[in-house]
């Protein structure tokens, strides 16, 4: 998995969250995150489960609702204005641990069906597109077929694809590969890691270290809804600083 | 002793034995497993041919041609004995057009026809859409059907070749171009109410400009109010239209360009006219109302979760008695005397509400059914509401709530007779009562229910049968 040629950061702002709080209910999730992505940054998020990682991502396309501080994506703000959340949920792509494809639909309405209604594409442009991702995901023999009789590698690389048809500038993947089964993985990762050499913005709460490695520019560690440590790959698996990290990464590696 | 083996040759496949294939198998497994089992399936048999031998010779001494039940007794006495009992169908055969048509005029019965036959036709698109070679053969037997049951009632000759004529061309469209025969289905409701009641043509008209006036301001407003805004705006346009407007345009639109039908009286219609015209607008209407309240009710808008809440929980907690006896009794206390609201038209009002509320649960199970991340890879993907709902959340909803809203139909159908109670002429207590209040019948008692019954039975196996149809089509998780 190792891609040493270094990929391009511009210093164009995708994201920036400042001063963010939620809570559920009373229960304080995420506190006081700061953060700002660079278009083309990878990032990658990872943390012991309930720290927040997935809540933070779903918050950039406002599936869950931030109660304090500042969201900008793309230079639109996030408030209740249903207008900016549509015209964000349509730059943003986002990618599930359950994959969530549409099991009443073919796997090329799964692709087209938001182009056509979102976008407004013609269907038959829509379609060459969906056939185009498809391609690039290696699974255009499978187009005709239902979500229900794809291996849950080809569904999450389908998922991939869906979100990529509506041509997004960010990508979210919400740990994309734990429900997978492990000979599955490297398949998923694999197309992962193509989208990141073409320079898309991708921001990726998981725990496939040797993805983070490969192409992340940042690892960011989380702990009880705060940002603990973030750092360049290298020097975050190799000189981690807090002993939270520490102890972490000597779980999820250790073995 | 070695444990070395080398097959040397392959063994072909044999037939299982006797007792484990073909139908010896089935019987031993169905019906004699154990002697319990055998023993019941004994029993069972035992007591079918006593019901077969008991009421077999009351269905072979039929009658099918008389005037009386004294006649029909004395050709069964004549050809059984003295002592044969016998089914006098000849009653069916005389008081046919009355369980069919109710006191509709004998002269306009084309009129009946043809709305069944165009029901037919409008439902073609809706019920197998994607299904050519059944839509096809629907609309034959239709077409076919309503030609001769059209030369059996009495109609001008022009009017019987212009149907014949219609009837051709729509199946020639629906061949063609299936899809165009969906404007049939959304013109149906409008053209039916025509057809049957009679009255000027601009009446109806009136009606579907609502409609039409309701879209329009929809598309309009749309993209600059939203679409809360947007559909409000439109129903209160489309409310001012119906009772402000609308009466004017259509009476001078009549003045000047005269053209309708002879008008029939709501008391005329009876039979299985009137439990198809209240079951099928019921259930037409209660499923996009059904499914509105279920939406309602999942709303995180206080105002439209509580309207719903209180609609559905009010709604099922009466006996539909006391609504059909609001409509016929009660309504009219609070309505300015001058109003005339048609008794059929309140009727099918309050059995539609009666069926949504039912609908409405039935859809929110279905709606529970779904996995939440159904709703936010919808919302992920930038649909908005109305969309995510349509595209989404409801194919899956209703396919998984299929056998429910059949179940909520089916029972919607039955519950038609018991309009009976506010004096409308059903046909399983009304005509019935009628039929055996002539002095020619009196004293039939099985034969009428039997009919009635078995229509009933048909109208309801056939809906059960097409929402099976329906979910072996709709299975997609594994072919």
């Amino acid at each position: 998995m190792a891609n040493p040629a270094p990929l391009p950061v511009t210093d164009e702002i995708a994201i920036q969250i400042t001063a963010m709080n939620k809570w559920y209910g009373s229960f304080h999730v995420l506190r006081d995150i700061n953060m700002t992505v660079a278009r083309g940054e990878r990032i990658v998020i990872c943390g012991p489960s309930g720290s927040g990682k997935s809540t933070l991502i779903r918050c950039i396309n406002r599936l869950e609702e931030h109660q304090q501080g500042q969201i900008i994506v793309d230079g639109t703000e996030l408030t209740s204005d249903l207008k900016n959340i549509d015209k964000v949920r349509s730059e943003v792509g986002m990618v599930f641990q359950h994959f969530n494809l549409f099991p009443h639909l073919t796997i090329l309405e799964n692709l087209t069906l938001a182009p056509i209604w979102v976008r407004k594409v013609p269907r038959r442009e829509a379609e060459e597109t969906a056939m185009y991702f498809l391609n690039k995901v290696k699974i255009p023999e499978q187009a005709a077929k239902y979500p229900g009789q794809l291996s849950g590698g080809q569904q999450q690389r389908v998922a991939i694809a869906r979100s990529l048809c509506m041509r997004p500038r960010i990508m979210l993947f919400d740990e994309p590969t734990s429900a997978l089964d492990p000979e599955m993985i490297k398949e998923v990762l694999d197309t992962m890691i193509e989208l990141a050499q073409d320079g898309m913005t991708m921001l990726c709460v998981t725990h496939e270290m040797g993805f983070a490695q490969a192409v992340a520019n940042r690892v960011i560690f989380m702990d009880q809804g705060q940002i603990v440590e973030q750092n360049e790959p290298k020097e975050f698996f190799n000189h981690p600083k807090s002993d939270r990290t520490k102890l972490f990464l000597s779980q999820i590696l250790g073995h | 002793m070695s444990d070395t083996f080398i097959r040397t040759a392959m063994l072909p496949p044999q037939l299982p034995p006797v007792t484990e294939r073909g139908a010896v198998k089935w019987v031993r497994e169905n019906l004699f497993s154990s002697w319990l089992n055998a023993g019941l399936t004994v029993l069972g048999v035992a007591a079918v041919t006593y019901l077969v031998w008991l009421s077999l010779p009351w269905l072979i001494h039929g009658v099918w041609n008389g005037n009386s039940l004294n006649e029909c007794r004395a050709s069964i006495a004549a050809n059984f004995g003295p002592d044969a009992g016998g089914a006098c169908w000849a009653m069916i055969h005389a008081r046919w057009y009355q369980f069919i048509y109710g006191f509709y005029p004998p002269e306009l019965y084309w009129r009946p026809v043809l709305t069944a036959a165009l029901m037919f036709v409008a439902l073609t698109p809706i019920l197998f859409s994607d299904n050519r070679r059944v839509a096809a053969i629907m609309l034959a037997a239709v077409a076919v059907l309503t030609i001769l049951a059209l030369a059996l009632v009495q109609m001008p000759a022009w009017l019987f070749v212009l149907c014949s004529l219609g009837m051709t061309g729509l199946f020639y469209i629906g061949t063609e171009a299936p899809g165009r025969l969906i404007w049939v289905s959304l013109l149906y409701p409008f053209l039916t109410f025509w057809l049957l009641w009679g009255g000027s043509v601009w009446t109806p008209i009136m009606a579907l400009a609502g409609f039409v006036l309701l879209a329009q301001c929809y598309s309009l407003l749309n993209a600059r109010l939203g679409v809360v805004l947007a559909t409000a705006i439109g129903i209160v346009a489309a409310c001012l239209w119906w009772l402000l407007v609308g009466g004017i345009v259509a009476a001078s639109a009549q003045a000047l360009l005269p053209f309708g039908l002879v008008p029939v009286e709501s008391d005329r219609f009876g039979g299985f006219l009137l439990s198809f015209v209240i079951g099928v607008s019921s259930i037409a209407i209660s499923l996009p109302i059904g499914i509105l309240l279920a939406l309602g009710r999942q709303s995180n808008m206080f105002l439209i979760h509580t309207l719903s809440v209180g609609f559905i929980e009010f709604i099922r907690g009466v006996p539909l008695i006391t609504m059909l006896f609001t409509a016929s009794l009660l309504l009219q206390y609070f309505l300015p005397p001058q109003v005339q609201f048609d008794l059929i038209l309140r009727v099918v009002i309050l059995v539609t509400f009666f069926s949504a509320a039912y609908n409405a649960e039935v859809i929110r199970g279905g709606l529970a059914a779904l996995p939440r991340g159904q709703f936010e890879a919808a919302d992920a993907l930038g649909l908005d509401y109305w969309q995510a709902q349509r595209l989404i959340v409801m194919p899956q909803a209703l396919k998984v709530s299929i056998p429910g809203i059949v179940s909520t139909f089916i029972g919607l159908f039955k519950d038609t007779t018991l309009v009976t109670f506010v004096g409308l002429q059903e046909p399983l207590r009304g005509i019935t009562t009628i039929v055996r209040a002539d002095i020619n019948w009196k004293g039939i008692y099985w034969e009428p229910y039997i009919f009635v019954g078995a229509i009933f039975f048909a109208a309801c196996f056939g809906m059960s049968r097409y929402s099976l149809y329906l979910e072996r089509k709709l299975k997609t998780d594994h072919h």
